[in-house]
Formats: structure tokens, C-alpha cells, sequence
């Protein structure tokens, strides 16, 4: 036994080291993105290259907002973020209407939402392009917006989700005299907050790192997000490091930070899904 | 219930979302198929009547064109060197961390997710600057071992290689928590059965953990293969296909074709045999899943 316990500690303690050499690996550009963002322009080409900064500066977040239009970009972004949300509703409320309700045509509608999941990116996107453009919706916000709105995925989640409500609480709650809409924002929202944490972390994501769509769509600067405006200083700052590397820090941290905060319902709620 | 059969309540919850895919998943499917067998450009787009049929042209035209072949090519070389890269990586890490419940382990399962859900632009740049041959990371780490610079984006092979490098850091994420959420589905008691007939460690690996990891990792297998034959966004950002077409892929040749060149009808087509590409691959699968289980 006591060989046992002994053997098992050296154990975890070789498994523990993995973690650290494999962790620093995975991790050495985000923490090579934050050292160099608080250096000054010269610094930052330096050779050898420092590895925490001799003249810590924050000018390169300043110069975000001031010689770039980092304001517009992350406006359009919370905008972005904002709608999705909207999405997210319309999504739990087609994941209530297909768990939930008897009607015709059920199940061939679901099948047609499941089978949007499985079609390339590529094949869409043009025909996307077209439709908006014939709707005269291209270089406009509700352009960008729109196409993302409706995530299969999303209603399938829920779907799976609300098929575990038991149906006398809402039977109850219809002979009490409730309205269907009623029922669902408030007896279903509050019985689905586990997968509306998970759906909506993963919104929230999303709609911060969008990028391929507001680039196809926007032809105006005012419309730029975060991330096309990011790509933008890449190609006008090709050399200043110093400010790309501010750049990225200020698209990456605000998710990471909101990911060490609710990483725990992101792995439940992949648990739950039932993908075993 | 007989009257909730002819409500409109059901219709007014999934309108919206079921609408909103009809417009912009479904009929795109039919838009992009009719348009695949047309010249459709960027003049069609202005004026329809100038839209005209031309049959199979497009689809003949792929096969014959140098760029293409040389995308179906790359595709291969990323499909077929990254996704056992990606399973490998994300498993041996799910078991690493499977390992223990402390803090520890939670903390580092966040370190292992984070690449996956950071922004492509953001991780262009960075690794951009990482790659960079003069003032980059690696090149410093690796002139302080005397080995030579690496031309890590400008040369065709090794610029696809630093670009599979760069997409199994952030690809390990969404696979490993995958993989650990079925480890963790794993009843004690197996182990504690295998321990008892005195298994050693490498024995509940190979006839305990991995057979019963199966539908898991085929689950990964066939999504990771999905997404690696659509690899787009890491040679769109760090190459745009360069050098010498050295990286490009599939779906970024699609991309240029409709939105640099405008050849609305020509990209359709070439995202069609992609997409029939994947329906064989994934079909193909199955099958071999299918035998596999039949043993």
C-alpha cells in the first residue's frame, strides 16, 4: 500500500509537470502578446528581445483610440453582441415551439433545421452575398446582422434541453389561465438558465470575434468591427508590433476574462448536450 | 390537445429563427446551385440578363484549372498531417487531465481551451509576429540553439506547416473538453475492477479507456475532418494563399474566386465539389464505423 500511494505521487507529480510544460507552450503566445503590447515602439524590435519590458508604457492602447478608430469599431461590436442576443431568444423560443408543442409539419421542420447545420460555410456565403445585395442590404448594419441571427445548432441545444420539462407544469400553468408567451418568459427562461449560461457565453463570443461576414458586407469604416478594424492596423502599422500586439490584447483579454469566470458552465453544458 | 393542433402558438415560436434559416441557409442552397451552372459575375449581378446558362462549363473548367488542383492538393497535405495531429494532441491532454480534480487541473483545462476561442485576427497577428524572420519569437529562441533562420511563412512547404502548427494550438480546445467530458463518463468501477486483477497502467489505457472512448473520438474524428476540409480562416489571415499559392485551399480559392474575382458562378461550382468531397468523406466513415462495430 505504502509503495502504492508512493508510486501514485511521483505519478501525479509527473503528470502535474506535463501539464506546466505543455500549459507554457499553449499559453507563450498570449503571454508574449501581452509583454510586447506594453512596450515602446523601439523596444519591441530589439535583439535580443526583452522578456517584461525595460520602459513599460500603455501609450499603445492609447494610440488604439487615438490614431485608430478603436471607439466606432467596438460600438459596432457591442451592437454585434447585442443582436445576437436577440438571435439567442429567437433560437430558445424555436427550441420551446419544436420540444414542446403538437403541430403540423413538426418534424419535417426540425429535419430542415438540422439539416442546415451540415452545409459548408462556402457554399452559403455567395448566395448570401446575392440575396442581400438584391434586398439592397449590403454596406448596411442590419446586413451584418441578419445571416447570424438563426443558429441551428443553437435550436437543436435548446431543443434537446426543454424535451426534459415536464409538461403538467406547463399544463398547470395554461389551466391557471397563463398566455402561452407569458409561459415561456416566465415559467420556461427561468427553468432553462443552465443552457441559456452555456448559449449565451458562446453568443457572446461569437458576436465579439465576428469577422468574415461584417469584412464581406462593410465597405464603410464606420461599419468595421473589432476584428476587421484589428486587420485593418495590421496592414497599416505592418512594423509597430508594440501597437498590433495592443490590438489583440484588447480583443483577446475581455474573453478570456469572461471565460475564466464561466469556463464551468461551457463543460457542463457540453456534458449536457450528450455528446459522450 | 386536439385544439392545440390547429394553433398558431408553435408557428409564432419557431417563426422567426425558422424564417431567418429559410432565408439564409436554405434557398441560398438552391440559389447557389442554379447560379453554379451559369457565368454569373459581377456584370450579371448589375444587370441578370446577362446571366446565361452553360451547363457542366464551371465544373470543367476546375479540373483544368492549375489553382484549383494545386488548393484540392494543400487540402490534403493540411487534412491528412493536422487531424491526427489535433485527436492525438486533444486526447493525450483530456487524459492528463482527467488525472485529478483540483485546482489545479481546472485552471489548466482553461489554458488548453483558450486558443479555441480566441479571435482569428487577433491570433494572425500574434503568431504573425511570432513567424516574423527577422524580429520573430521563434527565430530568437531558435538562434539561441545556432540553428538558421526559418522562413517560416515564405516558403511553400514549411508555410503550410507553420500554418497546421498554428491551427492544432487553436483546434486542441473544443476536441479535448469533448474527450473529457466522456472520460468522465467512465464508470470507477471498471477501474477499480482492473486494479484489482492487477492491469498496469498502459493495460487500462489500451483495453479499458481508448474502447471506450470509441464513439467519442469518432464523433471528433468526423467533425475535425469536416472543418479541416473547409480550412479557410488560417490561410485567409496569415498568407492569403502565398507564397506562390503555396497555402492555399479549397475554401480559400472559393472565397477569391467569388469575392476578389467576382466569378459568382464559377466559386458556386467549386464550393459544390467541396461539399460533395466532404458528404464522401463523411459517408466513407460511417462505413468504416460501421464495420468496425460489426467485429
Amino acid at each position: 500500500m505504502a509503495t502504492a500511494t508512493k508510486r501514485s505521487k511521483a505519478e501525479k507529480s509527473l503528470v502535474i509537470l506535463l501539464l506546466i510544460v505543455g500549459g507554457v507552450l499553449v499559453s507563450l503566445p498570449f503571454l508574449w502578446m501581452i509583454s510586447s503590447s506594453f512596450k515602446p515602439e523601439n523596444e519591441v524590435l530589439a535583439i535580443p528581445p526583452t522578456i517584461i519590458p525595460d520602459n513599460p508604457t500603455i501609450e499603445n492602447y492609447i494610440n488604439l483610440f487615438t490614431s485608430m478608430n478603436f471607439t466606432v469599431y467596438l460600438r459596432n461590436t457591442i451592437i454585434i453582441v447585442l443582436f445576437s442576443f436577440l438571435g439567442l431568444l429567437f433560437n430558445a423560443m424555436a427550441g420551446y415551439g419544436f420540444a414542446k408543442y403538437e403541430f403540423k409539419g413538426r418534424e419535417r421542420i426540425f429535419y430542415l433545421v438540422l439539416a442546415t447545420m451540415m452545409i459548408p460555410g462556402q457554399v452559403t456565403m455567395i448566395p448570401v452575398y446575392l440575396i442581400l445585395n438584391s434586398m439592397g442590404l449590403t454596406n448596411t448594419m442590419t446586413g451584418i446582422i441578419l445571416p447570424g441571427l438563426a443558429v441551428a445548432f443553437s435550436i437543436f441545444l435548446f431543443r434537446q434541453f426543454m424535451m426534459t420539462i415536464p409538461d403538467d407544469l406547463i399544463e398547470a400553468a395554461r389551466l391557471d389561465g397563463a398566455g402561452e408567451f407569458y409561459i415561456f418568459f416566465r415559467l420556461i427562461i427561468p427553468i432553462a438558465k443552465p443552457i441559456f449560461a452555456v448559449q449565451g457565453i458562446l453568443t457572446f463570443i461569437a458576436g465579439w470575434n465576428s469577422f468574415l461576414w461584417p469584412l464581406i458586407i462593410a465597405n464603410d469604416e464606420s461599419l468595421y468591427t473589432l476584428s476587421v478594424g484589428l486587420s485593418l492596423l495590421q496592414g497599416q502599422y505592418a512594423n509597430n508590433f508594440a501597437l498590433q500586439m495592443a490590438g489583440a490584447a484588447f480583443m483577446v483579454v475581455p474573453i478570456i476574462i469572461i471565460f475564466a469566470f464561466f469556463q464551468k458552465y461551457i463543460v457542463e453544458g457540453f456534458t449536457m448536450s450528450g455528446i459522450k | 390537445m386536439k385544439q392545440l393542433l390547429n394553433n398558431r402558438h408553435p408557428y409564432m415560436f419557431i417563426a422567426p429563427a425558422v424564417i431567418l434559416l429559410t432565408l439564409f441557409s436554405v434557398i441560398p442552397i438552391i440559389v447557389a446551385l442554379v447560379i453554379s451552372f451559369t457565368d454569373m459575375n459581377l456584370k450579371g449581378l448589375a444587370n441578370w440578363s446577362a446571366i446565361s446558362f452553360i451547363g457542366l462549363e464551371n465544373y470543367k473548367d476546375l479540373f483544368s484549372d492549375a489553382t484549383f488542383i494545386k488548393s484540392v492538393f494543400n487540402t490534403f497535405f493540411y487534412v491528412i498531417i493536422g487531424v491526427p495531429l489535433v485527436i492525438i494532441a486533444s486526447l493525450s491532454i483530456a487524459l492528463l487531465l482527467n488525472y485529478g480534480t483540483s485546482w489545479i487541473f481546472n485552471t489548466f483545462r482553461a489554458v488548453y481551451y483558450m486558443p479555441s476561442i480566441t479571435n482569428i485576427i487577433a491570433v494572425a497577428v500574434i503568431w504573425g509576429y511570432l513567424y516574423n524572420t527577422e524580429y520573430g519569437l521563434f527565430n530568437y529562441l531558435l538562434s539561441l540553439l545556432t540553428v538558421d533562420n526559418i522562413p517560416w511563412l515564405e516558403e511553400p512547404t514549411i508555410a503550410k506547416i507553420s500554418l497546421i502548427i498554428l491551427a492544432v494550438w487553436k483546434g486542441i480546445g473544443i476536441n479535448m473538453i469533448i474527450f473529457l467530458a466522456a472520460l468522465q463518463g467512465i464508470p470507477k468501477s471498471y477501474y477499480e475492477a482492473a486494479e484489482m486483477d492487477g492491469a498496469s497502467r498502459l493495460q487500462v489505457l489500451f483495453y479499458i479507456t481508448l474502447p471506450l472512448l470509441r464513439y467519442a473520438t469518432f464523433f471528433v474524428t468526423v467533425t475535425t475532418l469536416i472543418g479541416w476540409m473547409q480550412f479557410f480562416e488560417e490561410p485567409f489571415v496569415m498568407t492569403d494563399g502565398g507564397p506562390l499559392d503555396g497555402t492555399i485551399s479549397i475554401a480559400l480559392f472559393i472565397y477569391q474566386e467569388g469575392f476578389r474575382y467576382s466569378e459568382f458562378g464559377y466559386a458556386a461550382a467549386g464550393s459544390f465539389i467541396l461539399f460533395a468531397m466532404i458528404i464522401i468523406v463523411t459517408v466513407f466513415q460511417f462505413k468504416l464505423q460501421k464495420k468496425d462495430t460489426d467485429l
